[in-house]
């Protein structure tokens, strides 16, 4: 069971107050009934999967039930850092080198 | 029988302290403090089990939680049989009975023992091989014959009746393994003042120092000063000891999961103290002082029983005050076995030689068992055992081939060298290094907040390893948040020192002899079975594992992986690491489901909602059925109704006079802000902008991929204000499936959700009476059809309480659902129930509530749509707002397949003969005469005896359904085909008259 800090909460809760909902960054466009099959193919279906750094979407939902953002590795399950919900995807990883 | 190899003055037990207990209906006595395998042992019994596969007698191989041998059957009572104990492990209590394994009729006359002879058939590989062919034989035959005979123990019949208990902790200092090296961590981290843990599978600390005597710390004998340690530690408030646990689990962010054994010991368990109790164990650092495993020699026949690791023939003597017999030989390839040798001389056994695979073995004890006058024969191998059911003799031969002498012993003790214990530290996935130099795998890279020390870290020697453990306690101390260790650093004075070993096969089991030199005892596995995997192409140790299953028995391992590892790199010609090591994985030991499951059986498994109605339901009768976590009343049988009798009656009684039903599991949902209104039409098919206060609506709901998500009706309470409801199963989903575009992609609406599915009770009073039930008990509400039609709500009062009234109909026929706080749900209940039998009204449960809304064809989303359903496709598309720009599902729909011809589509289905109710899921096909597999092109999603039609309904999707209007098609059946016409899916009062009747 992982320890994961809600960015909302400040604080690192038990795994078990929260659920993963699904690949962060991906935003619904404001024009959606214009979209081409090829562009609501990318949004809706295709997803990176990426073996190591991922962007995932979090909820606290047994907690203060905020949707937030998380940088997680695919292979150490290791999260590498939360934060809220609408900020910008963060360019540089702590821990990681220039 | 006496203990008549009990030794007086040897051992640390109280010989008064006596207790009884019996092994295959034999009584016996042994002293407190024993295990089972001691307590059999001091007694004489070696033999106490028969191997899985050649069913071969077997004795005690160890003294700890590796036996792969001795596990045994321990039966309390009817209800509390555990089998696979393993002897070693198992306390002695006054009264225990334990019954061998895998045999019959008995212990020393087996039938199965054929197995051994009939080897040649049951090599490695032999399941996947023989029973592929024929085919037809595995499911009648072989099968059952294989389950029959496999498995050891026997499981219990009956529901386990102990309970168990779990906790969870927090602490900055958690310590696996109480020996030398666990307990000087534990001090030097206690000292600090940080919380600390010190877990140990034993019932005692101490670990090695059980049998290592010729260890002295700070002035004492290592066990005495264990001890005093121990006591020191068990007085500070900041740490906890946790005796008879095995941390079984290594898991992610330094979370560890022990299993406490608290009852297994006792002769007469407290009834209400839990047996096993599992610790969630969060831990800032972890040191892992996990010891090492002693390994035994491979050559044949090693398996008789009286054949024993050398470190566990020096517990039982040291410790337990037991000889293993009285004339032992000892095999070995490293010094410990030595040490073996020279206590049990001294304790007055006689030592009949001592073969030494290596050419000069050197050093003190190899000097000291010489000028013990035992003989050394060095540069010798054991090639072979005598004996059947007790080993008689061991046969000697130098390891190059020679002149073979038998020498005549009623005990064999082995050590091979020691591997350390990994297993923790590779679950939490850091990675073993393989030390060319002593040929072991090692802790390498970490991968969490860890740290090895000791014997399971390769360190050598009780000083290093205190030294290094008592130093890695007061870094992790430090480093976890805890002040400078101040106590003083336990020296030690005078320890042993063991060099090495040997892997793999020996001498007396080479590639060119058909001998069962065994390299897993518990599955049967020898020498020759991995020689052979890697015959037949496998390359890798993990599919020679699996070929073998060498490793794969309930000890994983512990004596037989590296021994198995160095087989097969010898054959493949290969370094050891090239060849790998398998992965270790949680559990280290078996861990019973008890302690897993914990508290959750039974009515704890998982939470039971109940409606405020429910003992007024269970007063009257009902059946409930059970939908996710809800208890909803099914039906309400009078006296001699049956199911079908009762929900006939319930369909009549609401469309002749009323009917009262409990709605309150539906889900609910308060919408309330400023930009309500905006938010409900992104997140629902229809216009919503327009709606005036007071009124309902049917809302659809999407996702993005314009398939049918949930549906309910929505009441609009005020301008700001909307009251929705969503279907019982899809409450949750639906609430966070709102939270989520709520928060995420429209956070500039200002809109509050609200969860409020327990705080209102809901009774549906559904058919032609219902205005007249209700009316005498609500306040402040017109009633009449033109102040408050079809699809509307009001707030006002009945029976003094507020309501949240609406007029809707799931029935077809006039309807209210009076929402009130759930508090006065049964009171209004009550009321409404009193009213309602002046008028012939009825209870109904949810079958007549799903019998009356099919003959209306109102759908039930999850029953008769499936994820793949669009409203066109359900004959909802009247429900999509056609002039919105935009809701969650708007693009989904126009994809090409979702608008392409061909999409099933709902319909009705009448059988041609009215009595027959087709069965749900049940598919149709246009030509019954086609070859199979048909194409089939729909299925039945609803199906009832409708009492109110005559006859029976059902709904189902069906590929171009409302194009085959009037068609018949067919529905087979295992004993028939039935004929169905397609229909409209509504069956009574097609032009909705009722609403309003
Ligand atoms: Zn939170």
């Amino acid at each position: 069971m992982l320890l994961i800090h809600c960015p909302y909460c400040e604080e690192e809760r038990p795994e078990l107050e929260f659920r993963h909902a699904g690949e962060a960054h991906i935003a619904r466009p404001t024009d959606m009934a214009a979209m081409s099959d090829e562009d609501f193919e990318k949004f809706f279906f295709i997803r990176s999967n990426p073996k190591g750094v991922i962007y995932e979407r979090w909820r606290h939902v047994h907690g203060c039930a905020r949707f937030f953002n998380a940088v997680r590795d695919t292979v150490t399950d290791k999260f590498v850092m939360t934060y809220k919900a609408g900020e910008p995807q963060p360019k540089k990883l702590p821990g990681a080198g220039k | 029988m006496m203990q008549s190899f009990r030794i007086p003055g040897a051992g640390r037990l109280t010989p008064a302290k006596t207790m009884r207990f019996t092994f295959d209906g034999q009584s016996f006595t042994g002293v407190a403090g024993d295990t089972l395998a001691s307590a059999l042992l001091a007694n004489g019994v070696h033999l106490v089990g028969r191997s899985f596969k050649y069913h071969r007698p077997r004795g005690i191989l160890s003294v700890g939680a590796e036996e792969p041998n001795a596990l045994v059957d321990i039966e309390r009572d009817a209800a509390r049989k555990t089998p696979n104990v393993r002897a070693t492990v198992q306390e002695l209590y006054d009264g225990l009975a334990a019954t061998s394994q895998n045999r019959w009729p008995s212990l020393s006359f087996d039938a199965g023992a054929v197995n051994d002879l009939a080897s040649p058939l049951f090599s490695a590989g032999f399941y996947y091989k023989t029973f592929m062919w024929p085919k037809a034989a595995w499911k009648s035959f072989y099968e059952p014959k294989i389950r029959a005979a496999a498995g050891l123990g026997v499981a219990p019949d009956q529901p386990d009746p102990d309970h168990y208990s779990a906790r969870f902790a927090h602490c900055e200092v958690l310590v696996l393994g109480g020996g030398a090296a666990g307990i000087a961590a534990a001090l030097a981290a206690a000292e600090t003042g940080v919380r600390v843990i010190l877990c140990d599978e034993q019932a005692e600390f101490g670990g090695a120092l059980r049998f290592e005597a010729g260890a002295k710390i700070d002035g004492a004998d290592g066990w005495a000063w264990a001890q005093t340690a121990i006591a020191k530690l068990s007085a500070m408030d900041n740490v906890r000891l946790l005796p008879r646990t095995t941390a079984f689990g290594y898991y992610a962010q330094n979370f560890v999961g022990l299993a406490e054994r608290l009852t297994d010991h006792l002769a007469s368990p407290d009834a209400n103290a839990p047996r096993e109790r599992l610790w969630q164990i969060r831990a800032k650092r972890v040191i892992l002082a996990a010891g090492a495993i002693e390994r035994h020699m491979v050559f044949a026949d090693n398996d008789r029983p009286g054949v024993m690791l050398a470190s566990a023939a020096r517990a039982y003597l040291n410790h337990y005050g037991v000889a293993i017999g009285r004339n032992v030989g000892v095999y070995t390839a490293n010094d410990s076995a030595y040490a073996a040798a020279i206590d049990l001389k001294k304790a007055g056994v006689d030592i009949a030689a001592i073969v030494d695979l290596r050419d000069n073995p050197s050093g003190p004890l190899v000097e000291e068992a010489r000028a013990l006058g035992i003989e050394i024969n060095h540069g010798r191998a054991v090639i072979r055992t005598g004996g059947r059911l007790r080993i008689s003799s061991m046969s000697v031969q130098p390891k190059n081939g020679g002149g073979e002498r038998k020498i005549a012993v009623d005990a064999l003790l082995m050590s091979a060298g020691w591997t350390p214990s990994v297993h923790l530290f590779s679950q939490s996935r850091g990675k073993v290094a393989f030390d060319e130099e002593t040929k072991r795998f090692l802790p390498g890279i970490y991968a969490q907040d860890c740290i090895s020390v000791g014997a399971c870290n390769g360190t050598d020697g009780l000083a290093a390893s205190v030294e290094e453990a008592y130093a890695a306690g007061a870094k992790a101390a430090k480093d976890a948040g805890g002040k400078a260790a101040k106590a003083a650093k336990p020296k030690v004075e005078a320890s042993e020192n063991w060099s090495r070993g040997m892997l793999g096969a020996a001498p007396g089991a080479g590639p060119d002899k058909i001998v069962k030199a065994f390299v897993d005892f518990q599955n049967d596995v020898t020498a020759k079975d991995i020689r052979l995997a890697v015959h037949e192409g496998m390359r890798s140790i993990e599919h020679v594992k699996r070929f073998t299953t060498n490793g794969m028995a309930t000890d994983q391992g512990k004596t037989s992986n590296m021994h198995g590892l160095a087989i097969a790199a010898d054959t493949l010609d290969k370094n050891i690491p090239e060849v790998g090591l398998t992965t270790f994985r949680a559990p280290y030991t078996p861990v019973t489901f008890g302690a897993i499951v914990g508290h959750a059986r039974g009515a704890l498994f998982d939470p039971t909602r109940k409606t405020a109605m429910h003992g007024w339901a269970e007063a009257h009768g009902a059946v409930f059925e059970d939908v996710g976590q809800w208890k909803r009343t099914w039906y309400f049988p009078k006296p001699g109704e049956d199911m079908h009798a009762a929900v006939n009656r319930e369909c009549r009684t609401v469309r002749q006079s009323a009917g009262l039903f409990d709605a309150s599991t539906l889900g609910k949902i308060e919408v309330v802000g400023p930009d309500a209104a905006t938010f409900m039409e992104l997140l629902y098919t229809n216009p919503w902008q327009k709606l005036d206060a007071g009124r309902c609506r049917y809302g659809v709901m999407l996702r993005e991929d314009g398939f049918i998500y949930d549906d309910g009706v929505v009441g609009r309470l005020a301008p700001d204000r909307f009251h929705v409801t969503t279907t019982t199963g899809g409450a949750a989903r639906v609430m966070n499936h709102m939270e989520d575009y709520l928060q995420t992609e429209f956070p500039h609406l200002n809109v509050w959700l609200t969860s409020i599915s327990e705080q209102w009770a809901v009774i549906a009073v559904q058919g032609p009476k219902s205005r007249d039930i209700i009316a005498p008990l609500v306040k402040g509400i017109d009633l009449s059809d033109e102040a408050m039609p079809h699809m509307s709500v009001r707030e006002g009062r009945i029976c003094g309480v507020p309501t949240r009234l609406f007029r809707m109909s799931f029935t077809g026929d006039r309807g209210f659902e009076v929402n009130v706080p759930a508090d006065y749900g049964q009171a209004v209940w009550e009321a409404l129930w009193t009213e309602g039998q002046k008028h012939g009204a009825c209870a109904y449960g949810t079958e007549a509530m799903h019998v009356l809304r099919a003959e209306k064809g109102y759908i039930i989303v999850g029953q008769d749509t499936d994820g793949t359903v669009t409203p066109a496709d359900a004959g909802l598309d009247w429900a999509i707002g056609k002039k919105k720009t935009d809701f969650v599902g708007i693009r989904g729909l126009t994809r090409p397949d979702l608008v392409a011809a061909g999409r099933k589509q709902l319909v009705g289905l009448r059988t041609n003969d009215p009595k027959i109710v087709l069965d749900e899921g049940a598919q149709i096909v246009a030509d019954p005469k086609q070859a199979i597999p048909m194409k089939m092109i729909g299925h039945v999603t609803s199906s009832y005896w409708s009492e109110n039609c005559g006859r029976s309904i059902a709904l189902g999707l069906l590929t171009d359904g409302r194009a085959r209007m009037g068609e018949t098609l067919h529905v087979p059946m295992p004993d028939r085909t039935i004929e169905v016409e397609v229909t409209g899916p509504v069956f009574f009062d097609e032009k909705g008259e009722r609403l309003n009747g």
